[in-house]
């Protein structure tokens, strides 16, 4: 039971953390793509797109090929001491790469919402480009931004492929839906009951909240 | 209209065949085979295939796996698993014909690493250094090496030590790839699988005597849509040209009955 529960809580956690990174990096792409015209700007798009499209095991062996010890970021963090393959950094970058899609193209629509005007309007009263983002683009694209963020969340949580390339399926990197697997294929199947049961809770949990805060704003 | 489709999709998809009617000859042998045995297997379907013309169908996996299918009722005619307790779960629940149950072959453990390994790393006692941080292997608690792996460092009281360091995958492949991409350290795998790399090398081997027993049992399952060509394939893999290819391989056949 209580291997559930910190599997449970550190699945919760990691998805959370995902959640913040993918926020400032998401919100900006979302806001270039939605504002700004430059060239490459559909490079950009399908790239951010790619993990959407891609299956989810392509998508892990591409983070394996950067991230891994041997790939450029990999080998860079590691002469740094920071070892990203098989520790949770590789659920973390996982989910990121699987959730960040859904909250870009989510805060883009909230960010093409946002009537034009208004930012023009502050600039003529002398804001400047980063005060009016911060001022009024931004909180008036929240409820798209907000809709994104709870679609990375619940994104990650559900996480699998490339989590299971990334991280392996150690006893201390071990995800909700990993550890799901791992019981089915070694005939562990009260625990995998178990483990869904919880999986489903929780996701049932984050639908509520969503429903929630959707009707409210 | 969408009911009728519906009707129609669902006739197509139904099983053929029923138990009345003689074996199938035009649907291919199901094989699920413990993934060490990959290209000495692949090997010996095509020359089985060329000799008794009936196509065999290869499903490679940890054989915890394998036998995970099996139990929740996947069709397949003939098992070869890496250890014996996988076969004793299946015998358990009555899925295999115990009368054709055979011990066909044995393996030995080694110790691989990247192929740019520092030249001085040649044994287990080599991979306490700190600099090995982590081994792959294959899930102590499932998979066959992973069990093979854990019953050694047992034994020679080193389990404790490397316990943190492991990396378990599902099947001992899965370990292959990880040292051969330079993903882990160091892994414990089988001589054949070591031998069938060119990316790993060796770096110490577990004597014969000195490691655990590995059995290699293969046996025609009860749900078996091909009893009896079954039957012949695992007759054909105890044949002489078959001890052969498993020999080059690298295997050990063995000649006692369970």
């Amino acid at each position: 039971m209580s291997q559930v529960f910190s599997i449970a809580s550190f699945t919760v956690a990691m998805a959370a953390m995902a959640t913040l990174v993918m926020l400032p990096l998401g919100v900006s792409v979302a806001w270039l793509l939605a504002r700004r015209r430059f060239p490459g700007r559909v490079v950009l798009e399908t790239l951010v797109s790619l993990p959407l499209v891609l299956p989810p095991v392509a998508t892990g062996l591409i983070l394996i090929v950067l991230f891994g010890r041997r790939g450029p970021i990999g080998a860079a963090l590691e002469r740094i001491g920071v070892e990203v393959m098989f520790t949770w950094r590789a659920v973390v970058v996982a989910m990121v790469a699987m959730g960040l899609p859904l909250l870009v193209r989510a805060a883009r629509a909230g960010f093409e919402e946002v009537d034009r005007r208004y930012e023009q309007i502050a600039a003529t009263l002398g804001a400047s480009p980063a005060r009016i983002f911060f001022t009024v683009s931004l909180p008036l694209a929240r409820r798209g931004i907000l809709a994104g963020s709870l679609l990375g969340f619940s994104r990650a949580l559900g996480e699998f492929g490339a989590t299971i390339m990334l991280a392996g399926a150690l006893p201390g990197t071990r995800t909700i839906a990993v550890a799901i697997y791992t019981y089915t294929e070694t005939g562990q199947e009260a625990a995998a009951t178990v483990m869904l049961t919880v999986s489903a809770t929780i996701a049932f949990g984050t639908l509520l909240v969503s429903n929630r805060l959707a009707s409210d704003s | 209209m969408s009911l009728l489709l519906l009707i129609l999709m669902l006739a197509a998809c139904a099983p053929e065949g029923d138990l009345s009617r003689p074996e199938n000859l035009d649907s291919p042998l199901v094989v699920s085979a413990g993934s060490s045995l990959m290209e000495v297997m692949e090997r010996l379907a095509l020359r089985y295939e060329r000799d008794a013309g009936r196509v065999v169908e290869l499903n490679l996996s940890g054989s915890s796996t394998l036998a995970a299918q099996i139990l929740a009722g996947a069709p397949v005619d003939l098992f070869l698993s890496a250890d014996e307790f996988q076969m004793d779960r299946l015998a358990a629940e009555g899925l295999i014909r115990i009368e054709t149950r055979i011990n066909l072959l044995s393996n030995q453990l080694v110790g691989v690493a990247p192929i740019d390994t520092a030249a001085g790393v040649n044994s287990l006692e080599s991979l306490l250094d700190p600099a090995f941080r982590r081994i792959a292997v294959g899930d102590p608690s499932a998979v066959p090496v992973g069990v093979y792996t854990r019953a050694y460092l047992e034994s020679v009281g080193l389990w404790d030590v490397f316990q943190k360091r492991l990396v378990p995958t599902r099947s001992v492949r899965a370990a292959l790839a990880m040292v051969e991409v330079g993903a882990v350290d160091a892994g414990i795998i089988y001589r054949t699988d070591a031998l069938s790399s060119s990316r790993v090398k060796q770096i110490f081997e577990v004597p014969v005597g000195e490691g655990p027993t590995i059995i290699y049992p293969a046996a025609v399952t009860t749900q078996a849509t091909h009893p009896q060509a079954a039957r012949r394939l695992l007759a054909f893999l105890q044949g002489p040209g078959a001890r052969t290819i498993f020999e080059s391989a690298g295997f050990i056949v063995l000649d006692s009955p369970p």
